[in-house]
């Protein structure tokens, strides 16, 4: 059963006429990993709100497992990282670790070795008792990050979940990423600005071009299972980001897309 | 990558209160000054004592009739506690039954703070006409009443000005509104609250005091007016200074509750691990 069907979705925001995406069309297939890029402003974070059913799209329908979105979310059917990492400076690193796993009902104990166990996968052991202002931007990035880990969804929508951190954790998460994607057979929504980060990570990359936001093209990228190091130094590698390049340029952005986006704005 | 669990801030209790006092040095020492200038300034220019009275002689009228002044001040005290905790605690009920229901609150806020320009303290003696005046209770409502408008717009406030993002976070989550407001709303309200009631806590014991003037017998208030109408400025001023000492103590009271509840704020944690 198709995981994400979304079809003719229109947002448009009142406020300034904005029409933020137009007449999407997507289905995404149980597994896959899809990146979604594109330049600043062509849509992307709302997209994966509309799917989210955080807002209602103005035309169209999404169905999330086969129900309606809002259906969907009632059901705890997906995690979902933030552009921000939105943590609650009222909670310590654990507690907000754990907010996902308090809501689903998960007894203390359940909750505390969940969370020791994400503490762990994003190598933040010993800042459980910390609160979030006291960690540095990526590590507070990584926090909203094993949270929505924690509860194991089925469909993961991340919005540039690693655009904050350094190159050498991000290459590590990616690999934690795509290890926790495979073993809980997860199906992911993923936002990147990065084209060799969403060639390396990605089954499909959706390119979106912008005002209004559309999809302009998508390129699958059929590289081998499990992607490694050696994968990014596989000539078919290049190829898909070349492939991607081109059409990222296509709607006018490069490798930065939002740089040349926002000096046309 | 290797990940270094910072030393938490070890702190004894001891080196905590030292620095605590070093931060309260330069206050006492102005104090103290201020104090001085007062008892020496009176001694140089001759003021009459109905003008000011000197330092001294307050403390030592504060001394003899400790027992009296205690006695008006617990009857005082009792006033502005009630008043504090029944004002306080409306306003909080009231601020969140608004925040529940947005129209009602965006519907009544403009009369609120049009209430809230009322002077107050004039309904007073109408108070006393209200309810029994020999009991505590016209006064307790002059106080309440006092408490009840900034407790109730800033706890409003707080409970409506969480982060969006925040709110989506609850919804990914297929939380409901009673959810975000347990878990959203009131954290983001709560320091808002606390600056209220502490505002609250000074509107209390001026309600209290001024409330007593219009007949609280053996109250501060009525030892006040009554040593000012027989020329006895220095217990005037022992009063005034009781008065002080149990508004302070109300204040104290309620920061301590605050730094309790709202260790986690990180506004309130600039210094202190430094
Ligand atoms: N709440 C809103 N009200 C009005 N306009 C909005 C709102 N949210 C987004 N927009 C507009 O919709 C368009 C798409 O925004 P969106 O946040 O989806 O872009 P994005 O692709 O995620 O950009 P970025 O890469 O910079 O995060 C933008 O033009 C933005 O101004
Ligand atoms: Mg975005």
């Amino acid at each position: 059963m198709t995981v994400v069907a979304i079809s003719g979705v229109t947002k448009t925001f009142p406020k300034g006429h904005v029409t933020a995406l137009q007449e999407i069309d997507l289905q995404i297939e149980p597994g896959e990993f899809v990146s979604l890029i594109g330049p600043s402003g062509c849509g992307k974070s709302t997209l994966l709100r509309v799917i989210g059913d955080l807002t209602a799209p103005s035309a169209g329908t999404v169905e999330v497992n086969g129900k309606s979105a809002h259906h969907a979310r009632l059901d705890h059917d997906y995690g979902m990282v933030f552009q921000d990492s939105v943590l609650f400076d009222w909670r310590t690193v654990a507690k907000n670790i754990g907010l996902p796993l308090e809501m689903l009902g998960f007894d203390r104990s359940r909750r505390k070795q969940r969370v020791d166990e994400m503490l762990q996968l994003v190598e933040l052991q010993g800042f459980g008792d910390h609160h979030p202002w006291q960690l540095s931007g990526g590590m507070q990035m990584r926090v909203a990050i094993a949270r929505a880990l924690a509860f194991e969804p089925a469909l993961l929508l991340m919005d540039e979940p690693f655009g904050a951190l350094d190159e050498m954790t991000r290459e590590r998460l990616n690999i934690e990423l795509l290890d926790i994607w495979r073993r809980m057979s997860s199906t992911i929504v993923f936002v990147t600005h990065s084209i060799s980060e969403a060639v390396f990570l990605s089954t499909k990359v959706v390119v979106m071009s912008p005002r209004p936001g559309r999809v302009a093209g998508t390129v699958d990228i059929d590289l081998p299972q499990p992607r490694s190091g050696d994968t990014r130094e596989d000539p078919r590698f290049f190829q898909k980001v070349t492939e991607v390049r081109e059409l990222l340029r296509g709607v006018g952005a490069d490798e930065h897309g939002s740089v040349l986006a926002e000096e046309r704005a | 990558m290797t990940v270094v669990a910072e030393p938490t801030p070890s702190g004894t209790v001891l080196a905590t209160v030292r620095t605590r006092l070093v931060d309260w040095i330069p206050a006492i020492v102005v104090f103290c000054a201020g104090i001085a200038v007062w008892q020496l300034s009176i001694e140089i220019f001759n003021i009459q004592k109905f003008l000011l009275p000197k330092p001294g002689a307050i403390i030592s009228a504060f001394w003899t009739q400790r027992g009296a002044l205690w006695r008006a001040g617990w009857l005082t005290l009792k006033e502005a506690l009630g008043g504090f905790a029944l004002g306080s605690a409306a306003g909080i009920l009231v601020a969140t039954v608004l925040a529940r229901f947005r129209r009602l609150g965006e519907a009544l806020m403009p009369i609120a703070i049009a209430a809230n320009a009322v002077p107050i303290i004039a309904f007073s003696p109408i108070f006393n006409a209200w309810f029994d005046p020999l009991s505590s209770k016209p006064r307790m409502a002059t106080a309440g009443v006092l408490c009840f408008f900034p407790v109730m717009v800033n706890t409003l406030r707080g409970l409506t000005s969480v982060r969006p993002a925040q709110v989506e976070l609850m919804r990914s989550y297929a939380g409901g509104e009673l959810q975000i407001f347990r878990r959203v709303r009131i954290p983001t309200a709560l320091p808002f609250v606390f600056s209220a009631l502490k505002v609250a806590t000074v509107l209390a014991m001026i309600g209290a005091i001024v409330a007593d003037y219009f007949g609280s017998f053996g109250s501060l208030g009525i030892t006040i007016k009554n040593s000012v109408a027989l020329f006895d400025f220095e217990t005037a001023w022992a009063a005034i200074l009781m008065a002080s000492i149990l508004g302070v103590l109300m204040y104290v009271a309620v920061s301590l509750v605050e730094r309790i509840v709202l260790q986690w704020d990180p506004t309130r944690q600039e210094r202190g691990t430094a």
